[in-house]
Order: C-alpha cells, then sequence, then structure tokens
C-alpha cells in the first residue's frame, strides 16, 4: 500500500471539501472492506483517504409509510439486516442482503459501500485497468472471461457490477442522494450506475468530490419482492448471476413488475424483456419460464461465459416464483 | 506378554492407545497462544520482502536498485537474480529487501527498476494439441497385449476423457522463516517447515552455494506451530536461504514470509492429468485390457507419474502412454499423496464408466477384480465397500446411471477406493524420566496439526502407565535428537515407533532402581493407571512419584529409535468411499449431501485426531472436486487468482454431511502403527466425478466440477 | 501493465512536481494536516481549517484493545492487524489472505466482527478491540475455545483463532442456531485442513455451554 494521508472530518461539509475533483487523488473510506484491499493491490493510490466515521448522521434506517425508507450511505449491512421495518416492508432487500456470506463484511461493510465497490474482475485487480488493457488491447474477450458480463459487453467494459443490493433497489424505484460541494442532488439508483467508456471514469455518476449520504426507497405496500442468486459456494463467493424481482399483483395477475439481473452486465441490468414476459400475466410455472428466457434472450456471452446465459434465466424463473410466493 | 520386548499391548490391555483423546496443543491452539513463524517476533526484527517478476518467461535486462537502497528503513537489498537470468515463472524471485517496517519494504520494492525481455510461454495445457515442442512424450509402457484384448470381439469396451486440474497448497500459514544470525556465527531459523531436523542442512549447503560460509552444526531450526503443509514445506527454497543472508547482512533477525500472491503463484501446485482411457472387460465383468494416452504439466519440472491403473495394478494387457508438457506456471511441489488422487480419477472414473456400458453395480465391479488389487489389502477393500455401502445406504440411494425423478434436482452416487503405503520413517527419540517423576520426551519432529504431539504423548504415557498430561512432548527443534520428515504418511509411524521403545527402555530402568523396594526381579513389575507394581498386584506398588524418588539426583535416559526391534508398524493401507451428491440440472450446481470414508490405517493411537486426518481430507476433497484451480491466463502468462477470494476454498456450508468409519480390529490392529494423512485425500475426487454421472447420466470429464462444465455435459446428452 | 503487476517495478508518475522520494522523505516526518495539503492533493480540495489531516507520516494512534490503552505511532496505511501484531505483539489474528475473505483475522471492534486486515488501525481510534488473547487464554478457555478442543475443530490452527473469534460473534447474534444457520452465519472465515464438521458441532456445543452464563 502507498502512503496517503488520512482525515477523518466532523461534518459532511468538510468531508466535501477535503475531497479532491480528480479521480485518484482522493478516496472515500467508509467500511473499508473493498478501499482497503483495493489499495493494497495498487488498484487505486489516493494521495488522501477521507474517512466518514464520525458522520453519525449517515448511519440510520428510518422507515415511515409515507416517505418510505431512508438508508443512511453509512448503514451497515447488519444494520439493514436487523431493522424490523426492512424485514417487514421489504424483503427483497433481506434476501439481498443474506448473499453477503460474511459476518464481518456485514458488520464492517455499509450499505453506500456496497453500491459503490470496485468491480472484481480479476484482469482489474491484476492491474490491467478498469478496462483490462494490455499492450492497447482489451484482454477480456479473448482471455478467461468466465466470470464476465454477458450483457452490455460491447465493450470498452467487460466487468460486471458487483453488488449485491443494487438489483433489488432498483426494482423498488430506489434513489440515491449525493453531497457535493454545490449542494445535494438526488439520481435514480437506475441510472446512478453508468458503464465506463474509458478506464479512468468510474461506474457510478458520481463526482470525486461528492459523497453518496442516502439512499431512499419509496414504500410499496403489496408488492411482492424476491431475490435469487446462483452461486458456486455458500460461503463467502460471489454470485454466478442474480435476479431481483418485484411485482405488483393484481389478484392472481401481475399488473406491473420489475426485474433486474445482478452480476451479469457492467451495472445492474433491467431486463424490460422478463417484465414484458410477466405483466398481465398469472405467476406459474411457465410464465416465470417464460420470463427467465426472455430475460436471457439477449445475452450476448463471451467465449467461455454462455454458461451465465442459462444461470441468469433460472434466476429470473425461480426468483418470480419466489416473490409470487412470499409476501411483500 | 508380548512376543516381542517393544511391542504394542494386546488388544484388551491397550488403555489409551485407540481411544478418542484430544489433542494436547488443542488448548494453545484455540487461545490464539500457539506460536507460528510468522509470529516470532524478537525486538529489532527486521521485514523482507521479495520483488517478483511479472512475466511467465523474460529475459532480465537491467535492474537499477539504488532508489531503494537509498529509501530511510532500507537496511538491505539482495540481488536475487541479477541481469542476464532467464525466468520461468511469473512470480519468481528477483530481489529481496529487509527494512525496518512493513510499509518500508512495500515502498523499497517500488522503487527498484528491473526490466525485461519477454519470451515466448505455455501456461496452459490441457488442449494438447497446443502445446507444440513442450510436449515431451516419455516411452511408451506395455504389458501382456493389449492388441489382442481390446479386439476380442466378445469384450466390453468403455472409452473416456478424465482428467484433473493444477491446484495449489495455499497453506493458510505462508511460506517463509524467521532468521537470526547472531555475532557468534550461529544462526537460528524459526522456519516453517514439515522437516525440523533435515533444514539445518539445506540450509547450510543452500548458504554455502551462494557463498556464505556456515557449518551444518552451527545452525539450528524451531518449528513449534506450522500453519499447513500439505507437502509444500520440505525444503527452505530460495527465500529461506534469501532470509539467513539478509540476517548476516544486516546483523539482525529479519523475518521473510510469502505474500498471498506469491504462495500461490510459486509455493508449489499440484501437478494436472489429463487422459484418455480405454478399458476392457468381460460380460461377467472382468476387466481384460487397460489402454491410457495421458498428459500433464508440473511447471517446467516433472509432472509425476500417477499410476494407472491405480490400485487394480495387476489388469492384464496394458498399454500405457504419457506426455509431459513443460509450462510457465511455476513449479509442482508434493500435494498430499502425490500422484494418487490423479491416477484415482483416471482410474476410478473408468471403471465406472466400464460399469455402466455392463450394466453393473460399480461396487460389484470392483469387488469382482479385486484380485488385480495388492494381495494384502484384498480382504480391507472388501469389507471396507461393504462398510461405506452400509454407511451411505448404497442399497437404497444407489441406481443405474441417471436419476430418473422428475424435477430439475437429480441424486447420485460414486464410488472410489485407494492406497498408501505410510511406513513410519526413521526417527530417534530421548526420553527423559527425572527424579520427580516428571517425563520430557524430546525429538526434531514436527506436529502440522495432524496430531504428532498428541501421538507421541499417547504412546509414552501409555507405556509407562500415565495419564497424557503426564509426558512433556518437546518437538520441533533441530537441537533435539533427529526425526524424519513429516510427509507421505510417515510421521505417526515413526515418531510411535521411537518413543515406544524408547519408553519401554526408560520404564525398565525405573524398574530395575525399584525392584529392590518391592523385594521382586524387575522383570515382574509393570507400569500401570500412574503405580509401579508387582505385575497383578496393586497391593505391592510405589506410586510413580514415590517411584521416581527413588532416584536420588540421577534423571533416567533412554533413547529410541525407528526402525528398530520388534514390528510396530507396517506399509499400505486401504480405504473406500462414496460420495452422495445432488446436481441442479438447471444451474449445473453439484451440492454434496454426504461423504462417506471407511478407512485403515493399522494400530490407531489416537481415534480423535486419526477421525480428523480423514474428516479433513474428506473436506480437501470436495474443495478440489468443485471448486478450486490455478487459473492461468494465456495472454499475459499470470495467474488470474492469486487470492482467496477466486482461489475459492469450500466453506463451512459447501461441504455436506461427513461420515467417517476407520477400520479397526482383528486384521487391521496386529499390523501396527501406519500413516493415514495421504490416503483419505485420494477417492474424493473419483468418488464425487462418479457421483455427478450417476446423477445427471452423462459424464463431467474433469475436475473441478463447475456449474459451466455440468451445463456443458448436459447440453450433450443426460438428464436435463 | 499496470498498477499491481508493476508495483515492484516502476515508481509512480510523480504529480505537481512532488516526486516519488520526496513524497517518502517526507514520510519520516510527522507533519501536522494543513500544510501537506497543498502538496498531496492538487487545487481543489480545500479544507477548512479545522479539519485535522494526518499523515502521510507516523501520527500518534491510540488503541484499546482487550481493555488497555495503547498509544502508538502509525502511518495511516498500517492496518489494525498490522498494529495488533507488529506493534503490540498480539499474534493470534493471523495474516492469510490480507485481503478482508478468509477471517483469520478476525477481532471485535466494539463486539461486532472484523476483518482486522481490512481495517486502518487510524479507524479503529475510539472503539473498543478485542483481540482472542481478550477473551480467554489457554489455562482459562473461553466455551468456544473449549468446543473446538473438544470437537477437535482445530489442524494446523492457523484459521483457529480467527474462526473461534467469528463463532463467538456469531454465537451473539444467534444464541439459538440451528445447523443451517451456523454454516450461512460462517461463510466469511476459511480453513485449509478441513476442520469444519468439528467446528459445526463446536458451535451448535458452546450455544448449549454459553445458556445462561456469561461468556468471553
Amino acid at each position: 500500500m502507498q502512503a496517503f494521508e488520512y482525515a477523518a472530518p466532523k461534518t459532511l461539509h468538510e468531508a466535501v471539501g477535503l475531497l479532491g475533483s480528480s479521480w485518484g487523488e482522493t478516496e472515500i473510506l467508509a467500511g473499508g472492506t473493498d478501499l482497503v484491499s483495493a489499495m493494497k493491490d495498487q488498484i487505486t493510490t489516493p494521495k488522501r483517504v477521507v474517512s466518514l466515521k464520525h458522520l453519525a448522521e449517515l448511519r440510520r434506517v428510518e422507515f415511515s409509510p409515507s416517505s418510505g425508507l431512508r438508508i443512511g450511505a453509512l448503514a451497515t449491512i447488519h444494520e439493514l439486516l436487523d431493522s424490523k421495518e426492512v424485514q417487514e416492508n421489504y424483503p427483497g432487500l433481506i434476501q439481498a442482503a443474506d448473499g453477503i456470506r460474511s459476518e464481518q463484511l456485514r458488520a464492517m461493510g455499509t450499505v453506500g459501500g456496497e453500491l459503490l465497490q470496485r468491480p472484481r474482475c480479476w484482469y482489474y485487480r491484476s492491474g490491467f485497468g478498469l478496462l483490462a488493457e494490455y499492450k492497447g488491447k482489451p484482454l477480456v474477450p479473448d482471455g478467461d472471461n468466465r466470470y464476465h458480463a454477458i450483457f452490455g459487453n460491447s465493450g470498452p467494459a467487460y466487468f460486471v457490477s458487483p453488488s449485491s443490493l443494487a438489483p433489488m433497489l432498483i426494482c423498488l424505484q430506489a434513489k440515491a442522494r449525493l453531497h457535493g460541494p454545490s449542494g445535494s442532488r438526488e439520481v435514480e439508483l437506475s441510472k446512478f450506475f453508468v458503464t465506463p467508456t474509458s478506464a479512468n471514469e468510474r461506474e457510478h455518476d458520481i463526482k470525486p468530490n461528492e459523497i453518496l449520504t442516502e439512499i431512499v426507497v419509496p414504500h410499496h405496500p403489496g408488492v411482492h419482492m424476491a431475490v435469487y442468486e446462483v452461486r458456486q459456494k455458500e460461503a463467502l463467493d460471489w454470485p454466478l448471476a442474480a435476479a431481483a424481482v418485484a411485482l405488483h399483483m393484481s389478484g392472481n395477475s401481475v399488473s406491473k413488475s420489475a426485474v433486474v439481473l445482478g452480476h451479469v452486465a457492467p451495472v445492474p441490468w433491467p431486463s424490460p424483456e422478463a417484465e414484458e414476459a410477466l405483466n398481465g400475466k398469472e405467476v406459474s410455472e411457465e410464465t416465470a419460464e417464460a420470463a427467465g428466457k426472455a430475460a436471457a434472450s439477449k445475452a450476448t456471452p463471451l467465449s467461455k461465459n454462455g454458461y451465465k446465459v442459462q444461470l441468469t434465466s433460472v434466476a429470473v424463473k425461480r426468483a418470480v416464483l419466489a416473490a409470487a410466493k412470499g409476501g411483500a | 506378554m508380548p512376543k516381542c520386548k517393544y511391542d504394542w499391548p494386546e488388544a484388551g490391555d491397550r488403555g489409551l492407545i485407540g481411544e478418542s483423546i484430544d489433542r494436547v496443543d488443542g488448548a494453545v491452539k484455540s487461545s490464539g497462544r500457539a506460536r507460528y513463524s510468522y509470529d516470532v517476533h524478537p525486538s529489532g526484527m527486521l521485514y523482507a520482502r521479495m520483488l517478483t517478476c511479472p512475466y511467465a518467461h523474460a529475459k532480465i535486462t537491467s535492474m537499477d536498485t539504488s532508489a531503494a537502497e537509498k529509501l530511510p528503513g532500507v537496511k538491505a537489498v539482495l540481488v536475487i537474480q541479477p541481469v542476464g537470468s532467464e525466468i520461468q515463472w511469473a512470480g519468481d524471485e528477483i530481489v529481496a529487501v529487509a527494512t525496518t517496517s512493513e510499509a518500508a519494504a512495500d515502498d523499497a520494492l517500488r522503487l527498484i527498476k528491473v526490466e525485461y525481455d519477454q519470451l515466448p510461454f505455455l501456461v496452459n495445457e490441457e488442449d494438447l494439441s497446443k502445446a507444440g515442442d513442450r510436449a515431451k512424450p516419455s516411452a511408451e509402457q506395455k504389458s501382456g497385449d493389449p492388441d489382442t484384448a481390446f479386439k476380442d470381439p466378445d469384450a466390453v469396451i468403455s472409452e473416456g476423457y478424465y482428467g484433473a486440474q493444477v491446484i495449489t497448497h495455499c497453506c493458510l500459514e505462508t511460506h517463509g522463516s524467521m532468521a537470526d544470525w547472531r555475532p557468534d556465527g550461529k544462526l537460528k531459523t524459526w522456519s516453517s517447515t514439515q522437516s525440523v531436523s533435515d533444514l539445518p542442512g539445506q540450509i547450510g549447503e543452500g548458504l554455502r552455494l551462494q557463498k556464505v560460509d556456515i557449518q551444518n552444526s552451527d545452525i539450528e531450526t524451531v518449528c513449534q506451530y506450522i500453519g499447513g503443509g500439505f507437502g509444500s514445506k520440505f525444503s527452505p527454497d530460495r527465500w529461506g536461504i534469501v532470509v539467513a543472508q539478509l540476517s548476516k547482512q544486516t546483523g539482525k533477525p529479519v523475518r521473510l514470509m510469502l505474500e498471498r500472491d506469491q504462495d500461490l503463484e510459486v509455493a508449489g501446485a499440484r501437478p494436472s492429468y489429463y487422459g484418455k482411457v480405454r478399458v476392457a472387460g468381460k460380460k461377467d465383468g472382468t476387466i481384460t485390457g487397460w489402454d491410457s494416452d495421458t498428459w500433464g504439466t508440473g511447471g517446467m519440472g516433472p509432472s509425476g507419474n500417477p499410476p494407472v491403473p491405480y490400485v487394480l495394478e495387476g489388469i492384464p494387457n496394458q498399454l500405457k502412454k504419457h506426455t509431459r508438457v513443460n509450462t510457465n506456471i511455476g513449479p509442482s511441489r508434493a500435494w498430499r499423496a502425490p500422484n494418487h488422487p490423479q491416477a484415482a480419477i483416471l482410474t476410478m472414473c473408468a471403471l465406472d464408466d466400464l460399469a455402466d456400458k455392463l450394466g453393473m453395480d460399480p461396487i460389484e465391479l470392483l469387488k469382482k477384480n479385486i484380485d488385480f488389487a495388492p494381495e494384502i489389502l484384498r480382504q480391507a477393500y472388501v469389507e471396507e465397500l461393504d462398510k461405506a455401502a452400509e454407511l451411505a445406504e448404497w442399497k437404497k440411494y444407489w441406481h443405474p446411471r441417471g436419476d430418473k425423478t422428475p424435477g430439475h434436482l437429480k441424486r447420485g452416487l460414486g464410488v472410489s477406493i485407494h492406497t498408501w503405503g505410510g511406513r513410519g520413517h526413521a526417527s530417534t527419540c530421548l526420553i527423559a524420566i527425572h527424579p520427580d517423576g516428571s517425563v520430557d520426551v524430546k525429538l526434531g519432529s514436527q506436529d502440522l496439526g495432524t496430531g504428532t504431539r498428541t501421538v507421541i504423548a499417547i504412546t509414552v504415557a501409555q507405556t509407562l502407565g500415565l495419564p497424557v498430561d503426564g509426558v512433556n512432548v518437546m518437538i520441533g527443534d533441530s537441537a533435539y535428537p533427529k526425526s524424519g520428515a513429516s510427509g507421505g504418511s510417515t510421521t505417526v509411524g515413526g515418531v510411535s515407533g521411537s518413543t515406544r521403545r524408547g519408553a519401554i527402555d526408560a520404564r525398565d530402568q525405573l524398574f530395575a532402581v525399584v525392584a529392590p523396594a518391592l523385594g521382586v526381579e524387575p522383570t515382574q513389575l509393570e507400569s500401570v493407571n500412574g503405580r509401579i507394581q508387582v505385575t497383578g498386584d496393586p497391593s505391592k506398588s510405589l506410586s510413580w512419584k514415590q517411584a521416581c524418588a527413588k532416584l536420588g539426583v540421577k534423571t533416567i535416559e533412554a533413547q529410541g529409535k525407528n526402525p528398530g526391534q520388534c514390528k510396530l508398524g507396517d506399509s499400505g493401507v486401504g480405504g473406500a468411499q462414496i460420495a452422495d451428491v445432488t446436481v441442479d440440472t438447471e444451474t449445473g450446481l453439484v451440492k454434496i449431501n454426504r461423504m462417506v470414508a471407511a478407512q485403515d490405517c493399522g494400530l490407531i493411537i489416537d481415534m480423535k485426531t486419526a477421525e480428523s486426518q480423514v474428516y479433513g481430507a474428506l473436506t480437501m476433497g470436495v474443495t478440489y472436486s468443485l471448486f478450486e484451480e490455478k487459473v492461468m491466463d494465456d495472454q499475459t502468462g499470470i495467474m488470474l487468482n492469486p487470492n482467496m477470494e477466486f482461489y475459492k476454498l469450500a466453506g463451512i456450508g459447501d461441504i455436506g454431511e461427513l461420515v467417517v468409519h476407520m477400520m479397526t480390529g482383528p486384521g487391521y490392529d496386529e499390523r501396527g502403527v501406519i500413516g493415514l494423512g495421504e490416503p483419505p485425500v485420494i477417492s474424493p475426487g473419483a468418488a464425487i466425478c462418479n457421483a455427478v454421472t450417476n446423477a445427471i447420466g452423462v459424464r463431467v470429464p474433469t475436475i473441478p466440477i463447475t456449474p459451466e462444465k455440468v451445463l456443458a455435459a448436459l447440453a450433450k446428452g443426460g438428464m436435463a | 501493465m499496470r498498477g499491481k503487476r508493476d508495483k515492484h517495478r516502476r515508481p509512480p508518475a510523480a504529480k505537481g512536481g512532488v516526486t516519488r522520494r520526496d513524497f517518502l522523505r517526507g514520510a519520516g516526518v510527522t507533519v501536522s494536516g494543513g500544510l501537506l495539503v497543498g502538496t498531496q492533493v492538487g487545487k481543489a480540495a480545500q479544507a477548512p481549517a479545522s479539519s485535522a489531516v494526518a499523515g502521510p507520516g507516523a501520527v500518534p494512534v491510540t488503541l484499546h484493545v482487550n481493555g488497555k490503552v495503547h498509544r502508538l505511532q502509525l502511518e495511516p496505511r498500517v492496518t489494525l492487524l498490522e498494529a495488533l501484531r507488529n506493534e503490540l505483539d498480539l499474534t493470534g489474528a493471523k495474516k492469510v489472505c490480507d485481503r478482508g475473505v478468509c477471517g483469520s483475522c478476525t477481532v471485535f471492534v466494539d463486539r461486532r466482527p472484523a476483518y482486522a486486515c481490512d481495517l486502518l488501525a487510524i479507524e479503529a481510534e475510539g472503539h473498543q478491540i478485542t483481540t482472542i488473547e481478550g477473551i480467554g487464554s489457554k489455562d482459562k478457555l473461553s466455551p468456544v475455545m473449549h468446543a473446538f478442543v473438544e470437537h477437535d475443530a482445530q489442524q494446523c490452527g492457523f484459521c483457529t483463532p480467527g474462526f473461534v473469534m467469528a463463532c463467538t460473534a456469531f454465537l451473539e447474534r444467534n444464541p439459538n442456531p440451528t445447523l443451517e444457520e451456523v454454516e450461512k452465519g460462517l461463510g466469511g472465515n476459511l480453513c485449509r485442513c478441513g476442520t469444519y464438521a468439528g467446528i459445526r458441532l463446536a458451535v451448535l456445543d458452546a450455544a448449549k455451554a454459553m445458556k445462561g452464563g456469561s461468556h468471553a
């Protein structure tokens, strides 16, 4: 790890003031579960690390039926899991968080950090840059891309979004609140995740001197929701594919649906194809299967990750069935 | 009375031996107080780190260490491979630094500038057609008349492709040591090693090769605890020499432990083994021929020569070809039961395919051909297969290939058998009985976590009639009497042999001192329940303390040796394992329901740590069958997963139920002590492969059995 | 190649006229915050004067470990794991993956389990740190430690302290766990020798032993 200077400001305003205006100068430290390792691997070599440890106001998890759920960016995964209101009103978020199979990561890791963690692409983590280039050529298309994207992978980004929470949050139309030098702004979480076009960009709509402060999730009474992850290991591991599903039901049939895929594209990947296959239908094994097939229909697998197409389809099918079975 | 002076006690008279006894270093380990080499930290110690080559094959063209040398905190910079050296794998060591902090070491390495000319490399070998002149075929081996056997019109012939990947050792304590070269010219190392007694000689030789003068007798190696070895820690390695040089150069103690990525890149790998196999058999199941064309890589060195056909080595009419492939993936090392797991996969999977073709239960096929196994083990195999079948409920759950149950979850069972030698190594020990009643056992052995300390304590305690905690076991120091390296399942046989003999001799010396006080001849005494008594007459006895007090100021010392008089151990064990899996045919995920092991290893000293060896082996077996793999990149030549995130080890929820049955009693115990570390890790791969095939009706040819491979196999047929 | 692959080959490009070596020379001196703002982070970051910026050289760090106060001088980049092992000689927490995956370095931060390798020591200021040395000793085993011995839930023992800590923390959150909960709840620790079968039993047993009584 390269040396850096450290600051732990007491206010959000101070924190923003300590941040640099271009990527690479400063990094924001929350739980540290991604950043510290990334600094050891010299994936990032900030001159300054700004710790948010004193910003207790960013740690709350609050719910009201009128304004919905507000998750402070510094709330830990445990705090999310432990919230009775989240358990009662957002079972899909609980399922999403349950995919983080480490009590240590749940205790240390924050919701904000979970959304902002950098990709796990092994070329990126080995030092070939966010876009995994070597001798001017992308490594992923001809390389070992077994864990890479099957959607949104026409280049130059091939990694998959690592977030476990984002797909379900996007299903629930969550918004991210950011605080920067010119105040706060709100962005739809579905637009917060972006595919970088150069190695110096990030995977999020955030500026180097902005801080993610809060996630706001509308209340969705009566919506059925579920997450299904296809994971090789029960222990801590990255899913091979995941699907988050939210179903608005009208009687036995789906009036409106949201399907967002995880770990299959450089961003959480909404599937209008799957939604269309569900809307207006009664949920059955057949419609779930059809939604799964529709979700996978436009996949463009790389040389070694064709199997993820099938896994995506199964994840959607099973998430749909679980959502229909489970309550809101 | 035993027939021979040192013999193990007869059944019914074994006391502690064979009981389930807690490991004697359990508390020190579970409380975090065990000090490993990585934990030794004398004041003033320097931290050493090594710069490594980022290329799979390259020549060093220039090097500049001057900036690093000037960095505050840097006490030494040592060039390991100079300009002009040809490097054969990424991660190879180029320059070492010794610094006052870990951070300074990190900074210093960044300041060292090395330029390379990159050279052509090969890092993947499964596709032999791409190996070119890296493929080095060995001479064909032939026995009997395979040609005729396979042309026999009545023969049933099965044919298949099978294989096992390159895996690493991934010891949790990385390789390395702390070295302290003292002003008096003596060198002491705290090394993470499987070979305490032999290490000083190896370090001395390595130093002299670097033109550093030292006598072996001036070197002492200590290893009280080691965080895993599995066959990868017999040698001091280059870093074990470098750290001593750095200590000499700086006059300070220096610790050099590999970083995790280095450890996975360079500190050991199990060679791969792939092959096309044909097996011929008669309709009654009798195997009549074997034909294998195999290849594998062990880096630039030997790829191993897995012994096929495995266990059933007496199969007639064999034709075998093997090709070694030279790759730039880093060197191979012995990995727990070297060559055997790979041999088991090729053999037991091929036999499973033959059984299917014959419409036979694979257990019946193995039994039918058991006479092709070494004679000494035939009976054991039959008993073990029956025991494993019973515990796995084989009759209930096994079915002909392909689970016909509707739905996407398919259950299957698979079987494999294995063998290993495990004769005790050469070991010497010194046993001291002190006038205060305390007992010391000293030997230059080491406890890899297998329970060596515990086995020694039990052996000596039982021999002297003491409780286990009445014996002070002192191992892990080359200053103690020489004992063999812990590899090849040789330790338990070696140390139980030496300490049994030493303890008997020490006891007899004590009897000689005590006998007059009890008014009998020494030969009429026995030591039981913490007393020395006239055999069979507790009324004529002294407590152990009273007896030892009769020594006055004199300590009894006796040396014990293995091998030696009387037969205390043997070689050759067998085992049978059954895997029970469920495969999700929609996702290709394999879930272990149950792993069953029936295992013999002669006379068991401690049932608890013996069972732990088997539980551990099954767990490692699940890991190499389903998860782990050294992933090498064709474009850059580097290892893509030199970390514990993508070098996947099974977690606590990934292993299923483990059922272990140790074969004991008549037919087993009288063979004496035989090693156990290797054998149970051999069969899981083959058993799991066969179970998956049994579940889904089609073979996934190679391990690890990933969802990707299962789905690919299903796409070609099977139960999807 | 960039980043990690050449971390040992090429000094990083200097920015703003500050060379790497100058930077590192400065690192040996403890400099209070504001002074370095201009040199370390370019034009844009305008730290209010009240914000202390520490480092990159060694700065005072106070750690509360196992009930004792330790005043140390540490660079901000030093992890809690390195500080515990190298400065305080508390070596129960092990450096194994060093990337927050294997759990061998598990400690408690205010009773919550944490990977000490992923936590900067300076971040641990103001928190109560508990290491394995703080929950029991070889002569006074905690219930979890005791259960590990009883069920032989350890071989080489290198993952063991981390597992004991993780199990202890797990049982605080889940005093009556099922086997399935144990298997899920301990997914953040890895063992190479294969002691999971013993650990599962040990955790279930320790849960029973801890009923009603106080524990570590």
